[in-house]
């Protein structure tokens, strides 16, 4: 099922350095679009909309977990107290 | 009359119809309520908000819904207190306590649902949601409740059962989700997007947030038209203590009061302190966080409003406060043997909070001070509970006296 997700990624320290997004497109067949951005000593963040079948965008999501990216809603999180 | 002008994207300034939208098209970022503030000044004075109803609504030229009675349950205009036994135990001259445990279901929550469904109803919805552990539950399954809406709350499964009923009690669909607590978030925002629903903290959320300007008009109107020199608020999203500080400034931008000068500081739990190190790290970039404080109605680990809540502390020249995990249920007793007011973690969080900003000198004692009480403790009492000692006797006169005397020497040796 196709699906579209906007997220934002957190990167930490020597994974500023990685090209995550990229290599989500090129592995997991997904198409990225990067709406805003902001890298800093140490740390940064990205917010993108990920389209593509939904287990795809899902085993994307889960390998940038892997690699220690945080992956939130490009909200924020909607649970409150 | 609405003064509302558009919806505006808080980061590129792109300008959108009032909808129930919360995210700019283009770049993601959050929506925000504009106003016509030349609009409101023509219209606005003190004595006009005076002759408003004692609730939120007497600020209704300045909120983005019209008041409709339908799910009016007078939440707004709580206490103002001012404080002797805490102003004296931390060595302040003028500590005042806005007691907002008191709305219709305990918390200031009450405040944004209130403008959400107004909203909601305006927009044509016949359903409210809210994902929640706790206090947006109860206020958005009271509301619908009151004006005959349909309520869907959603929550995490490993929530005690005592933090739900109060929003049970209401007769929602409750959903209880198994999963982590970012399974839980994810699916939420997945159902908002699918379901033609108010979810009131994410397709309505900038009408929802602007409820908690009412926080800061409150204030102002209590203090005789006037904005304290600080404000000491407990935050999880930040939407509330960035909406206390806009209240201030619309008062101010449209003639109510004088010139603000209040410092915003911000207090947050040792476990889900993402907004408050970023301060303290100098940065203006939230590194989210998973939560994992007994301050569970602030445990939101990437908040939407962080970064606003950072620039409103810059703003203001104030600062944010870290309180250590094992001093929330101090700061919790402090309050309530201090000031007869039994409020939730958050409130624990914000007092103890106020009590290191006065010891670092952040705040001067002959400083004027608002302290937020935002919620009740009656809904998370186990925090406490260890506060439950009574003298336990025989129905005797005399067991009574030696259990006294054995009390009282016990006090005597702490």
């Amino acid at each position: 099922m196709a699906a579209i997700e906007k997220v934002r990624f957190t990167f930490l320290d020597r994974l500023i350095k990685e090209p995550v997004i990229y290599r989500i497109g090129r592995d997991y067949d997904v198409v990225t679009n990067i709406r805003r951005a902001d890298i800093q000593e140490g740390i940064g963040w990205v917010i993108l909309e990920i389209e593509g079948e939904q287990s795809a965008i899902d085993q994307a999501l889960g390998w940038a977990r892997s690699l220690g990216v945080r992956v939130d809603p490009a909200v924020g999180d909607v649970v409150e107290g | 009359m609405s003064h509302v002008s558009s919806l505006r994207c808080k980061e590129c300034s792109r300008e959108y119809p009032v909808e129930a939208l919360n995210v700019c098209d283009f770049c993601f970022g959050p929506l925000e309520v504009v106003y016509d503030y030349d609009s409101i000044t023509k219209v606005t004075s003190r004595e006009r908000i005076q002759s408003g109803p004692n609730s939120l609504w007497r600020y209704a030229d300045y909120l983005p819904a019209e008041h409709n009675p339908t799910v009016d349950l007078n939440a707004g205009f709580t206490p103002l207190l001012r404080s002797r036994g805490l102003a004296e135990r931390l060595g302040l001259k003028e500590l005042w306590i806005k007691n907002d445990s008191v709305n219709p279901s305990y918390s200031f929550k009450d405040r944004v649902v209130a403008v959400a469904s107004a909203k909601a109803l305006e927009l044509g919805f016949d359903t409210i949601a809210c994902a929640s552990t706790g206090n947006l539950a109860c206020a958005v399954a009271a509301v619908a409740a009151r004006g005959g809406m349909k309520a869907y709350v959603f929550i995490p499964s490993d929530l005690e059962a005592g933090k739900v009923l109060g929003a049970a009690i209401y007769n929602p669909t409750m959903v209880s989700i198994d999963g982590s607590y970012d399974d839980v978030n994810r699916l939420c925002s997945e159902v908002a997007d699918q379901y033609p629903w108010a979810f009131v903290n994410i397709n309505v959320r900038p009408f929802y947030a602007d409820g908690s300007k009412t926080l800061g008009f409150e204030v102002a109107e209590q203090l005789g038209w006037r904005a304290p020199d600080h404000v000491v608020a407990p935050s999880a999203s930040g939407a509330m203590f960035t909406k206390i500080y806009q209240g201030f400034k619309e008062f101010e931008l449209t003639g109510i009061i004088d010139d603000v000068h209040t410092q915003m500081h911000c207090a947050q739990a040792r476990g889900c302190s993402p907004i408050a190190t970023a301060y303290q790290e100098g940065r203006f970039v939230i590194r989210p966080v998973k939560p994992n404080s007994v301050a569970t109605s602030l445990a939101i680990g990437n908040p939407a409003d962080g970064y606003y809540a950072l620039k409103v502390i810059e703003a203001s020249n104030g600062s944010a406060v870290i309180t250590e995990e094992n001093e929330v249920a101090e700061g919790v007793k402090l309050l309530a043997e201090t000031e007869g007011i039994f409020t939730e973690g958050a409130g624990g969080v914000a007092v103890m909070g106020l009590k290191r900003l006065v010891e670092t000198g952040k705040i001067k004692s002959d400083e004027s001070v608002v302290v937020y009480i935002t919620g009740n403790g009656l809904k998370t009492t186990e925090l406490v509970a260890d506060v439950v000692n009574p003298l336990h006797i025989e129905p005797s006169v005399e067991a009574f006296e030696i259990a006294m005397a054995e009390r009282m020497g016990s006090q005597r040796s702490e």
